[in-house]
């Protein structure tokens, strides 16, 4: 339950458009700014009056109007409580890699070389949303008996992770990507020499930071908050473990600050991605 | 025709490179772009290739430049065969339509950014960048990012950019088809004063004929994938092999007439040939603007000759008028101050001046100039 809040946050965020509104006219800006105002209002309301319930409730004391810190500081008694909050930011990290890897060439390769593909593979990349995370991993199970045979690590749930952040990150990718003349850049910079690792790390990535910055954004805050597919393939991650911690204590304070703190790192994410990414948009406009 | 000048700043180290083009062919599905190129550049030679849209210029410099692969063909670059070789590889500096500066860059980091892909030491790379800045007149922007400068300017340094690397051919597809008329003729000439210093071997496309007439050593025109004719725009224009080369290089006038022993006559003036071999009969004559003289009123010749004017253009220091034949209408191309005299719908007398000319069969297909 704790991904569903950032998850909302960052798509909005995300589909904020750069600013196309600056030739307008006074009385009409003035319209629109309170009325984005009031939107934000009412969705930061939405979302923050849980959250702030919950971190209140992580630092409940003993007895009522009492404050204690014991929730947060017994997070490290808990055994494989940190581990799984470790294991759980590895994969983020792993799986942002795999799709950036993956996606970001292949969007490339698309757009210059086969451009017919690209609503098949659009659909495709599409398609995790439209199927049940417990249909998809009772697809994946066997091909998962077969891996556990030799790996247990939770590492290995990145291969589902890649699959079920791609229909956010490859629509984020293939904006940032649409915004940039592919063809005339990366031709004028093979002309002057640049190999096609060179055109893909110094012409592309350096024009779509935003849109990398976004698809790891909702890359990582899917990853935290997945708990489906861990828990019916019997591995240990951050939901999976807190979930663990629930069944078998009626200690609920920690569940909320371990929550907290997840939700505080994938705001703390938000706020830091989207500041760098407003800072390079702003030194070059 | 060029002798490079060889200017010690601007300079590269290396002169111009001969440039071969043999039986190129290239066929997208059901189109065939390329059917058999041919093409020879001299070294430090500017060869502008002409023609209508879909031709295949672009087609032709992709090949060059090695951005498309040829079906069939060769190239060679200064004796040296390429065909297989790879843009990156080719060191060719290319000038695109569209905008092409890395809008992350400024323009010095993008003048300078082949050279950071050769390897090439800051010091020495930042002062070529300038060079090559100082170069297109544009030192004083060199910080900038590529949304902060013009059009024009953008253009200029995509050739600093290019020209940087001191590459094998210089290639520019029509460079300058996003400009206003005047910065075009400006950097036009610009570009041509630039090629000459550095001498490069430079193919420069375009639909412009004007253009290309005004840049060139030699044009070649283009149509439906190969080149029709290869010659100094003063031949090109006044010797067209061809009549879909006579419209396409400047306006024509079509004019039917009959052909009889190497001679056309046409509404009773006996115009000579071009092409000797022509057989007899009725033919469709193809007649320049400025070939055409016109006297005020209804004299000498009068009949078939005599029209009224219909309207004049005026284009500085000529003037195109369009006369009124009665069966078919006529243009001419006379000195502004000689039209003051030749008010719309006055009658006047056409004369044509018996240089030669082409003729055209009836079912020639002509393409809109
Ligand atoms: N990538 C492509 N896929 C399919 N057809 C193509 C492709 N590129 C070119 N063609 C076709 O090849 C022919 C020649 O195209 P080319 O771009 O060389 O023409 P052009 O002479 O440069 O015309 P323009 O003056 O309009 O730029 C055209 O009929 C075009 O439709
Ligand atoms: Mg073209």
């Amino acid at each position: 339950m704790a991904s569903v809040a950032p998850l909302a946050a960052i798509a909005a965020q995300s589909g904020t458009a750069p600013d196309t509104r600056r030739g307008m006219r006074g009385a009409k800006r003035y319209r629109l700014n309170a009325f984005r105002y009031l939107i934000f209002c009412v969705f930061g309301l939405f979302f923050l009056v849980p959250l702030l319930a919950m971190a209140r409730f992580s630092v409940e004391g003993t007895r009522p109007g009492q404050f204690s810190l014991s929730a947060w500081t017994q997070i490290p008694s808990y055994p494989g409580l940190l581990s799984a909050i470790e294991i759980t930011l590895e994969l983020a990290l792993l799986t942002c890699a795999v799709i950036l890897l993956l996606v970001v060439p292949t969007l490339i390769w698309i757009q210059l070389r086969v451009r017919w593909i690209s609503r098949a593979v659009e659909f495709l990349c599409l398609l995790p949303l439209t199927i049940p995370a417990i249909v998809l991993v009772v697809g994946l199970a066997p091909i998962y008996n077969y891996i556990r045979h030799y790996n247990l690590s939770a590492l290995q749930l990145f291969w589902v992770y890649g699959i079920l952040a791609l229909p956010y990150s490859s629509r984020a990718l293939a904006a940032g990507l649409g915004a940039v003349d592919l063809k005339t850049l990366s031709e004028a910079a093979r002309s002057l020499g640049a190999s096609w690792l060179t055109v893909i790390w110094r012409i592309v990535v350096p024009n779509m930071w935003q849109a990398l910055l976004n698809a790891m954004l909702l890359t990582t805050a899917l990853v935290l908050g997945e708990f489906t597919v861990a828990v019916t393939l019997l591995y240990t991650n951050l939901q999976t473990a807190l979930y663990y911690i629930s069944r078998d204590t009626n200690n609920a304070g920690v569940l909320f600050s371990t929550s907290t703190g997840a939700l505080v790192f994938a705001f703390m994410l938000l706020m830091i991605l989207s500041y760098v990414g407003r800072r390079r948009r702003r030194r070059r406009g | 025709m060029t002798s490079p000048v060889t200017d010690a700043q601007a300079a590269p180290t290396r002169a111009g490179v001969r440039v071969r083009l043999d039986g190129l062919r290239r066929r997208y599905g059901a189109v065939t772009a390329l059917d058999g190129v041919d093409l020879t550049i001299e070294p430090g030679e500017l060869v502008a290739l002409l023609g209508p849209s879909g031709c295949g210029k672009t087609t032709t410099l992709r090949l060059l430049a090695g951005l498309e692969d040829a079906d069939e063909g060769r190239i060679t670059v200064g004796g040296r065969d390429i065909t297989r070789l790879p843009a990156s590889k080719r060191d060719m500096g290319m000038v695109f339509q569209a905008y092409s500066l890395f809008p992350h860059m400024t323009v010095r980091e993008n003048v300078a950014f082949g050279l950071r892909l050769r390897r090439a030491p800051r010091a020495g790379r930042d002062r070529r960048a300038l060079e090559m800045l100082e170069l297109v007149g544009l030192t004083q922007q060199a910080d900038r990012y590529a949304h902060q400068i013009s059009g024009g300017q953008q253009q200029r340094v995509a050739l600093a950019r290019a020209l940087a690397i001191q590459p094998t051919v210089l290639l520019l597809d029509e460079p300058l088809s996003a400009l206003d008329a005047k910065v075009r003729a400006q950097l036009r000439d610009q570009i041509r004063r630039i090629q000459l210093e550095v001498g490069i071997t430079t193919l420069f496309v375009t639909h412009d004929q004007e253009e290309a007439l005004a840049i060139a050593d030699r044009v070649g025109v283009m149509k439906e994938g190969r080149i029709e004719q290869l010659g100094p725009p003063t031949e090109v224009y006044s010797r067209p092999a061809t009549p879909f080369v006579a419209e396409f290089v400047g306006l024509t006038n079509r004019l039917a007439g009959e052909v009889r022993g190497g001679q056309v006559t046409v509404r009773g003036m006996t115009l000579p040939l071009v092409d000797q071999a022509v057989p007899d009969g009725p033919a469709i004559a193809l007649v320049r603007p400025e070939a055409v003289t016109l006297a005020s009123g209804v004299a000498g010749a009068g009949g078939a000759l005599a029209g009224s004017v219909i309207g004049v253009t005026f284009l500085g220091a000529t003037s195109r008028v369009s006369v009124d034949l009665g069966d078919t209408t006529v243009l001419a191309q006379l000195p502004t101050s000689e039209v003051g005299s030749l008010p719309p719908g006055g009658h006047v007398t056409l004369a044509i001046r018996p240089d030669p000319v082409l003729v055209a069969q009836d079912s020639q297909a002509v393409p809109e100039a």
